[in-house]
């Protein structure tokens, strides 16, 4: 799934591969590799804002990085995924059913929010683990799991409505009618913003964002996680606790998808049956171009965090402009193709 | 012994990446017929010149004579068109899991360009067979190709070679992956090819190998031809042409031991396996020797907690020792390198965790970094050290491993199971693809240890020769104190 280029390199003079080029060109190529993908961003940035000079006012921007948060967060906690060699496939319907039992906790249940929350990450982290369990002791495929999962969750949300979405005064399947309201501190955590400008999810995904990016680049669970991923051969022969590490992964990545679940719920303030569809996908696709930030070549939380703002910047601008929102993932999709061949094809073979 | 009419000459060939040059003014003449020994540590640049020779790189300056005829192979399928046949060092190439052993032998004729679209198994197979017996080998056809062993797998490259009307065969490093009777079985088939009259350069640093084998040894150093030398062949010659200085006897004479360290009181690796008993003490080194799949990786595997133990005891300093884990194991001190250390020990180098000093810290990150978070030099520090005492040959501590040669990462290994203090250390084929000079350091640096006790599992009896004190020999799972008349020096 991932590039891993193996160093099996016995001789030094086997090194370089082909004819060797100019000096100056591999710097430059290098360069660019290196940097393409904030390159490119700062470019969509500066093009937008020529296009329309109210692209760069704050409250745009905050709208998109507002619009990019629940993506970033799910996408945060695949990047840990990925990084112990696994991917989980489960996130966005973990998301859906988040947003589910969070609106059917405080709709018909009458909960608050303080009672909501810690039920809903306890579900997702459950997920997590119940992933975990399938993934590190049956060992079933990573993938097959978390599809699974994902099918399980994504059916398993409809069942306590039939099918139907929530909102307060609904009918529920047995004939009563549903009163709960969604507690106010609640919709405060999708909606409001702080000192009126940065918005709460905002603040969740950069709060993840910086302790996700610390944890996996300077500690040494980070450390193990990635040798893990490398080599779990390798890494459980040098005493890494390999199990109960691929175990956490799963299990932030559980809990950080159903935070996401929260974060929709609230912003949207009803339990829509339809509010997971495209984040899958989506995380994924962020959490794959940050391979690419920085030429990276391997999973980290700082390029997927770029790589979800970067899509994000793509469709603001593009709806600034006035692009017809049937074209958005057309364009995506291009962007996206156009933006790894040039990271990833550039100069290969010149390692 | 010079032939009259050499197959292949080659007159003051260069060839250099970037600044450094690997090969420095090369003349050589092949005979139509023999075995030629091309020797040298690694970096010498013995690759480089398999790399010209098949086509795979052009040369800087020289010139190349096949048959009396100039020779300027623009890629390796024109190189092997012209009759120069090579078999690269790693056998898995030649196929893969889900090809039967027929299939992998007729690879290239698929793949050629007026290739039938469909072919049935059996011609497939009768075709097969004939590419086997032009070889005269016996390989089992219908096996599939995962399935049989590395030696199979190297006359399956060599046969393919062959099929192509070769008069040259160049095999590099052919038996770094071979048990010694594995290698035996491909001496026969050289021999063999070499008395129909094929001519064969056969590049290795097994010292084993190149004296049964080789009419002619030719020791690069450096890029440039160091010793050319006839049968017989003097091999500590060769071995001080190779890395330029005289080389010493490593193992010197037994040294007084101290306490017994560990010990295993009739241990029996599965049900039905004999059982063994073994001492080891502090600052001994005690090689294990003898065939492939003798039991001797399930031995070391036992004793640092990879594998379960059916019967016996381990004590360690007088206690009972039983790890469950490798990460018991480490925290009471009885440590373990497993073989290939690509696939036990590294992880690949692009990846995080890829450096010199990240590989060396792994096992240690709770120790030296309590807290959890990557803070401080302890890692580097520590890397550095190792750099120093084991002359790694590294850009620095933060050097990708890819960029480090076979031997240099392999005492990066070692540094890392001797970063922190240690009571048993256990090596497995610690000397894969390591070259002479590299092995002697590292041969040092175990035998200055003091406290540990050392037992390294190889199938290079030599090896265990230069390496230990004590040495057993290791078949059918049974260990048996080998006895030895003398010290083989180098």
């Amino acid at each position: 799934m991932s590039e891993k280029p193996a160093g099996e390199l016995d001789t030094p003079s086997a090194l370089p591969a082909g004819p060797v080029p100019a000096r100056a060109w591999p710097a430059v190529t290098h360069g660019i590799r290196r940097s393409g993908l904030l390159l490119l961003l700062a470019a969509m940035v500066a093009g937008f804002t020529r296009a329309d000079p109210a692209f760069l006012h704050v409250a745009n921007l905050m709208s998109v990085l507002q619009s990019v948060s629940v993506v970033a967060i799910l996408a945060a906690g695949v990047t840990l995924t990925l990084a112990v060699g696994g991917f989980d496939l489960s996130i966005g319907a973990v998301a859906a059913s988040s947003v589910m039992a969070a609106s059917y906790a405080m709709v018909v249940w009458g909960l608050d929010a303080l009672a909501t929350v810690p039920m809903v990450l306890a579900f997702g982290a459950g997920v997590g683990l119940l992933n975990a369990g399938l993934i590190v002791w049956l060992r079933i495929p990573d993938l097959l799991a978390t599809l699974a999962m994902n099918f399980l969750l994504t059916g398993l949300q409809l069942i306590p409505t039939a099918g139907r979405s929530i909102t307060t005064g609904m009918i529920l399947p047995s004939g009563e009618s549903a009163d709960g309201v969604f507690d106010p501190y609640f919709l405060a955590m999708g909606r409001a913003r702080l000192a009126g400008v940065l918005p709460v999810p905002v603040l969740l995904m950069l709060g993840i964002a910086v302790a996700l990016h610390v944890l996996t680049q300077h500690t040494r669970f980070g450390r193990l996680f990635y040798a893990i991923g490398g080599n779990e051969l390798a890494a459980r022969l040098a005493g890494a606790p390999t199990r109960g590490l691929r175990l956490c992964a799963y299990v932030i990545s559980g809990t950080l998808a159903s935070l996401g679940g929260l974060v929709v719920a609230a912003r949207v303030g009803r339990g829509d049956i339809s509010s997971g569809a495209s984040l899958l996908l989506d995380a994924v696709a962020a959490g794959l171009i940050g391979f690419a930030v920085l030429d990276r070549r391997y999973p980290n939380v700082f390029g997927t965090v770029v790589g979800a703002i970067f899509v994000g910047v793509l469709l603001n601008g593009l709806t600034m402009l006035n692009a017809p929102y049937y074209t958005q993932d057309f364009v995506k999709g291009a962007v996206l193709v156009g933006a790894l061949s040039l990271t990833f094809g550039l100069g290969r073979g010149s390692r | 012994m010079k032939a009259p009419d050499p197959i292949l000459t080659l007159h003051g060939l260069r060839k250099a990446f970037g600044a450094t040059p690997a090969l420095a003014g090369v003349d050589l003449s092949v005979e139509a017929s023999g075995i030629l020994a091309l020797m040298g540590a690694n970096g010498a640049g013995k690759s480089t010149l398999v790399n010209l020779l098949s086509g795979t790189y052009a040369p800087d300056a020289g010139r190349m004579m096949l048959r009396g005829r100039p020779f300027a192979p623009r890629s390796p399928a024109d190189a092997a068109r012209a009759g120069i046949a090579t078999v690269h060092q790693s056998t898995q190439l030649a196929g893969a899991p889900g090809l039967t052993v027929a299939d992998a032998l007729l690879l290239d004729r698929f793949v050629a360009a007026g290739a039938p679209l469909f072919v049935s198994h059996r011609s497939v197979r009768r075709e097969a067979a004939a590419v086997a017996a032009r070889a005269g080998f016996d390989l089992p056809l219908d096996a599939d190709f995962a399935a049989i062993g590395p030696a199979d797998q190297q006359m399956v490259s060599i046969a393919r070679a062959l099929s192509r009307q070769a008069s040259l065969l160049i095999l590099d490093e052919p038996t770094a992956s071979l048990s010694a009777r594995e290698a035996a079985r491909l001496f026969g088939v050289l021999e063999d090819l070499r008395a129909r009259g094929l001519a064969i350069v056969y590049i290795s640093h097994r010292s084993g190998d190149i004296e049964r084998l080789a009419d002619r040894a030719v020791v690069l150093r450096g890029g440039r031809i160091a010793a050319d030398l006839s049968r017989p062949i003097d091999m500590s010659a060769a071995l001080n042409a190779m890395i330029g200085r005289p080389i010493e006897s490593l193992a010197a004479e037994r040294r007084a031991c101290g306490r017994v360290v560990l010990e295993a009181q009739g241990v029996v690796l599965f049900a039905g396996a004999p059982a063994l008993d073994l001492t080891l003490r502090a600052g001994e080194v005690v090689a294990l020797t003898g065939p492939l799949g003798a039991g001797k990786s399930r031995l070391l595997a036992a004793i640092g907690g990879a594998a379960p133990i059916a019967g016996g005891a381990l004590r360690l300093d007088g206690r009972p020792f039983r790890p469950r884990s490798p990460g018991a194991a480490i925290a009471a001190g009885v440590v373990r390198a497993g073989p290939d250390r690509h696939r036990s020990s590294f992880v690949p180098s692009a990846w995080p965790g890829g450096s010199v000093a990240e590989t060396i810290s792994l096992p240690h990150l709770s120790r030296w970094f309590p807290r959890g978070f990557l803070i401080g030099d302890r890692e580097r520090h520590a890397a550095e050290a190792a750099i120093a005492r084991l002359h790694i040959r590294a850009a620095g501590p933060h050097a990708r491993l890819g960029t480090l040669s076979g031997g240099n990462q392999q005492k990066v290994v070692l540094a890392r199971w001797q970063a922190e203090p240690t009571r048993v250390l256990l090596l497995d084929e610690p000397f894969q693809g390591v070259d002479v000079g590299a092995r002697a350091d590292l041969i040092a640096a175990l035998r200055a240890e003091r406290a540990t006790a050392t037992l390294v599992a190889t199938s290079d009896p030599e090896e265990a020769l230069q390496l230990a004190d004590r040495i057993f020999f290791m078949e059918r799972h049974e260990l048996t104190a080998w006895t030895y008349r003398e010290r083989i020096v180098a």
